[in-house]
């Protein structure tokens, strides 16, 4: 029952600008009415995206949460896989993780360009750190 | 009148909200064959454009989760996600909701439905209308499967509210566009999200242009979800206008594996 009440607060939250206002000034407050364990509330209020996932919300309702917070997608992608390094694997649901925690399964594009300078710029941390020499 | 069109897309939120994060070649190549589908459907001259999307918690939650669902307002407000996230400005589409309600009472002949006066747009159907619609200037009859919440309803029911929307259509006079939405196999919202089973994706695909009910249906959500990940129960979107295109054969005008959207960035139509 637990785990549909904080999806119930994620749903409505997600769809709510005048929830979003209020949560914003209050999230203690805002989570208040919901039945939810300590742990879920913290969670909520932080928030922490890997511990939400790891409790099993649906990646749908926490992927808008997570965009509301302005949370970047490569750092959204992060946090679920830090969420299960530390807590251990989706306790219930749908939502899972099927490949290595430590795989970036969508990079994003670089043209040759930007490749290039992003290779100059690894090699020049390397050389000023003294490594490879 | 009847369908004038008939057609799926994908309608992965990375399309509009991470589009510089795609290899360009293959991103514009996608947006080519979205921008022909418009050209397509405004050809088609229709009176309204029905969307058979999957949304994603906008509206329904499981509180009081329908299968099938349909709007029946005059204007719709979307997306709800972050416009900035998604790449899409909030605004109202239009609606009709005197043509929704005769619309609703044909499907009900033939399938039960849930009807919302109430509708709030997502990325399902946001993401399709940038590309379509996108002056906004003719009006959508949203329609929502529940391919999120389980219990899903089986693929056979997708089937017949695809044939009883076909119905609906040749009760009207007015003309009426279909457009499902929704991604083949993908793993969303995850961290698996990127992954795609292409090969997985082209053979359903080819049971969609063959329009073959038996090979269509020829899945359920254990085999789903374990080949084509949570995301794959959406092909009841596609399920739906393959019955409303009632035996025309389609064709695929797109689709490719676009990893930072998700998705094999799909784009096909029926023959009517």
């Amino acid at each position: 029952m637990s785990l549909y009440a904080v999806q119930k607060f994620l749903f409505e939250i997600n769809r709510s600008e005048a929830m979003q206002e209020r949560y914003t000034a209050d999230r203690r407050a805002e989570v208040a009415p919901f039945d939810l364990t300590d742990e879920e509330i913290e969670a909520l209020v932080e928030p922490d995206i890997g511990k939400l996932f790891h409790l099993g919300v649906n990646g749908q309702i926490l992927m808008h949460f997570a965009a509301f917070h302005q949370i970047d997608w490569q750092d959204y992608l992060q946090r679920m896989r830090d969420g299960i390094i530390e807590h251990g694997p989706v306790r219930e649901g749908v939502y899972a993780v099927t490949t290595p925690l430590d795989e970036v399964v969508a990079p994003v594009h670089e043209n040759p360009a930007q490749a290039s300078r992003r290779a100059g710029t690894e090699r020049r941390i390397l050389d000023e750190n003294g490594v490879g020499r | 009148m009847s369908l004038v069109f008939a057609g799926v897309c994908s309608h992965a939120p990375g399309i509009t909200g991470r589009a510089d994060q795609a290899d360009p070649d293959v991103r514009d190549r996608f947006y080519a064959a979205f921008n022909q589908m418009r050209v397509d459907l405004e050809a088609s001259k229709p009176d309204a454009v029905v969307v058979i999307a999957a949304e994603h918690f906008a509206n329904f939650f499981m509180d009081n989760m329908p299968s099938f669902a349909l709007g029946m307002a005059d204007s719709y407000d979307g997306p709800i996600e972050d416009p900035g996230w998604l790449g899409i400005e909030k605004r109202k589409v239009p609606g009709n909701r005197e043509l929704s309600e005769r619309f609703i009472k044909q499907v009900m002949e033939t399938s039960d439905v849930s009807y919302a006066e109430e509708w709030q747009f997502d990325h399902g159907i946001m993401v399709p209308l940038h590309f379509l619609t996108p002056n906004y200037d003719i009006p959508i009859i949203p329609v929502n499967i529940n391919c999120q919440g389980p219990p899903l309803s089986p693929l056979h029911r997708s089937w017949t509210f695809g044939e009883s929307l076909r119905a609906a259509c040749d009760a009207l006079p007015e003309r009426i566009a279909i457009v499902g939405t929704g991604g083949i196999s993908h793993w969303p919202a995850t961290p698996d999200s990127g992954k795609i089973n292409v090969e997985w994706d082209l053979d359903f695909m080819d049971r969609w242009c063959r329009n073959d009910r038996d090979a269509l249906l020829d899945y359920d959500d254990l085999t789903i979800y374990a080949d084509g990940g949570q995301g794959g129960f959406e092909i009841r979107t596609f399920i739906s206008v393959a019955a409303a295109a009632a035996g025309a054969t389609g064709t695929v005008q797109f689709c490719e594996p676009i990893p930072i959207f998700a998705v094999s960035c799909t784009v096909a139509t029926y023959a009517l």
